[in-house]
């Protein structure tokens, strides 16, 4: 059966970052891919990476960060080897991103319905005659209540949640294929996490986007994602489809993850905390970046790891996996 | 249960300035209304609710940061709610009642060694002691909370998150309060370290006998620590009861759709979940008369715009203030 090929595929994906300590290798062979119309979740503890792969993908890395090796196929093209007026023309068209915190990633000295004009504008979205009529129809669209004047809104006189609800408008203002976001509730209440996150599921499923949730939430990205790819310390180390990540964790890391996150039917006994914390980036690495912190450590994982199969569309870095 | 907190009809508002209003005419915010509850001894109470529902101000009240425009707060005995905040810092009680922060990071004094950080208490506050005593303490108290003594030389930035949660723990707990007030004590940790965290606030709890006010917005959290806890809506008390009581039946449309909208690990798939449509109401000049979470309501009723729901038993310490519930 020849499957569809998938919108973005991240290959081997390798990123370093020079620093005065030394050199930080943040990514270390990244590789997973997305389906249209398919959400994917990352997950995985701050400093894994995380935030580093969305950043590759979109190019839009620190000036110190360089991407040693892979490949970012999107839509056929290249990303890493694109150069910058072509990386311009597709950001916001093709890709977009919804960034961790609205009110830093808002202009704050510009209306809000202006900063979704000038996406328009640039990407040709709308004429210029209309731009202001198609501004407020994506505000409507992201249910923000008055749109008309909520349009000469500037950033500050929004709450946390209306101005995700803007980076949202933005984000989709012109149809993109694929949606970045790189926690995109954090440090806003549940009831307005589950209203932006019901947004973001309904507008992909409406328009067939391809959604990367990038979150340390790993309920969350139960509830809303059909894969989730688990990262430790610049490594994929399992790759699943929810489910089957939930019923059977095969990597040691990910049963872990599962067993320290809170819920209903779990007691503060059984809570489980993951012992150590994520190696040195800088230097020499062990072959398996969470051998030091595994219980079910044997000299053999310090061989280079296999990547395995273990079921279909299910991948595990693990030599010994559960 | 033997009560050591006792908060009484607590109200604060704050005067605002409201744009186009006729000059002189006075307008106040009101962040805490009317709020009864009470935290019995080695007792643990949860206070969950949206950011601007007015729990960091109850939390002020409480720790006396801030003065009350009506009400009374009874601890241990005294009446210190009458008792102006500056004052207050001169009062035996103060030492009582401590507070861990949110983030480590910028809740501890970059400039300050974590020595230094957990020395300060007991040097403002402590019975004066010699140096000697006070690292004597710290040592004991580093030991305490598992933060290893040779990294009492650190500063914060040399230090992990979960490290520096210990330390500012160390702090609150280094003058043995009675009511130790946390805010978020575990949000802006790691998942993988939140877990240790929780267990050594638990065990610290049974050990040193105190009351914790734990103020969080992860009702997962709260679930796992929390012998009661209180739901809070744009200034006022919605629902009480024990842990077991509450999240299993609510009785409040609110706390309903609060739970409803926490994310479950392992439960795939979207639940039965209650949207929350339109936006709060203003909590300036609040009609005393209508709910507050009427026209948010999924159930709302015309009796709700003009009656306010106070409080009713539903068995128990269970109370909830709706005229559906």
């Amino acid at each position: 059966m020849a499957a569809p090929a998938p919108l973005l595929s991240v290959e081997d994906l390798s990123v370093e970052f020079r620093t005065r300590e030394g050199l930080v290798k943040a990514l270390d062979r990244v590789s997973f891919d997305i389906h249209r119309g398919e959400t994917v979740g990352v997950v995985g503890e701050s400093g894994s990476g995380k935030s580093v792969t969305a950043f590759a993908i979109m190019r839009i890395l620190d000036p110190a960060a360089r991407i040693t090796g892979g490949r970012v196929a999107f839509d056929g093209v290249d990303l890493v080897a694109a150069h910058e007026p072509e990386l311009e023309a597709r950001r916001g068209r093709d890709l977009s991103m919804i960034f961790q915190n609205p009110r830093t990633a808002l202009n704050p000295i510009r209306q809000v319905g202006r900063q979704i004009g000038d996406v328009l504008l640039r990407h040709g979205g709308a004429k210029r005659g209309e731009v202001r009529a198609r501004a407020v129809e994506l505000l409507a669209q992201v249910q923000i209540p008055d749109p008309a004047r909520r349009y000469w809104a500037y950033p500050f006189e929004l709450s946390g949640g209306m101005c995700q609800r803007v980076m949202i408008a933005l984000a989709l203002a012109c149809g993109p294929a694929l949606l970045v976001a790189d926690e995109p509730t954090t440090g806003l209440d549940v009831t307005t996490q589950a209203a932006i996150m019901d947004l973001i599921d309904e507008l992909a499923r409406a328009k067939r986007m391809a959604t990367l949730l990038i979150t340390h939430d790993l309920g969350l990205a139960a509830l809303h994602c059909e894969r989730i790819v688990v990262m430790h310390a610049g490594h994929v180390v399992e790759s699943a489809p929810t489910a089957e990540l939930f019923a059977s964790p095969r990597h040691p890391y990910t049963a872990k993850l599962i067993a320290a996150t809170p819920g209903p039917g779990i007691s503060l006994e059984e809570l489980a905390a993951i012992p150590g914390s994520l190696p040195d980036l800088r230097g020499e690495l062990p072959a398996c970046r969470y051998s030091r912190r595994c219980e079910r450590y044997a000299p053999f994982c310090d061989e280079p790891l296999p990547l395995a199969e273990v079921g279909p569309r299910h991948t595990v870095a693990c030599g010994k996996p559960l | 249960m033997d009560t050591l907190l006792e908060v009484a009809s607590v109200s604060k508002r704050f005067p605002v300035t409201v744009k186009g209003s006729p000059r002189g005419s006075e307008h106040f915010l009101q962040a805490v209304d009317d709020v009864s509850f009470s935290i019995g001894r080695g007792e643990c109470v949860g206070l969950v609710g949206e950011s601007g529902c007015g729990k960091s101000t109850l939390v002020k009240l409480i720790t006396r940061l801030s003065d009350t425009s009506d009400g009374r707060i009874w601890f241990d005995g005294h009446d210190i709610g009458t008792v102006p905040a500056e004052r207050f810092a001169r009062m035996p009680q103060r030492a009582l009642i401590q507070m861990v922060f949110q983030d480590p990071t910028d809740s501890l004094n970059p400039r300050f060694t974590a020595f230094d950080t957990i020395a300060d208490p007991l040097r403002r506050l402590g019975r004066s002691a010699g140096a000697g005593e006070v690292a004597k303490r710290v040592s004991a108290l580093a030991d305490m909370v598992g933060l290893p003594r040779e990294l009492l030389g650190r500063y914060p930035h040399q230090l992990s998150g979960g490290q520096k949660q210990r330390v500012g723990i160390a702090r609150a707990v280094a003058l043995e309060p009675r009511l130790l007030v946390l805010d978020e004590p575990t949000s802006a940790l790691d998942v993988s370290v939140q877990a240790v965290i929780l267990k050594l606030l638990e065990s610290l709890r049974r050990r040193l006998g105190m009351s914790y006010l734990f103020v969080s917005h992860d009702l997962n959290v709260v679930r796992l620590l929390a012998d009661r806890v209180l739901v809070m809506y744009l200034g006022r008390i919605v629902e009480m009861g024990t842990v077991d009581e509450v999240f299993e039946r609510p009785r409040h449309p609110y706390t309903r759709a609060l739970l409803s909208c926490v994310p479950e690990p392992g439960a795939t798939g979207a639940g039965q979940r209650i949207r929350l449509s339109g936006e709060p109401r203003s909590p300036i000049d609040p009609d005393p008369n209508v709910c507050r979470f009427y026209g948010r309501c999924p159930d709302g009723v015309e009796r709700c715009a003009q009656e306010m729901p106070l409080l009713r038993s539903f068995g128990g310490v269970h109370l909830s203030a709706c005229h559906l519930a």
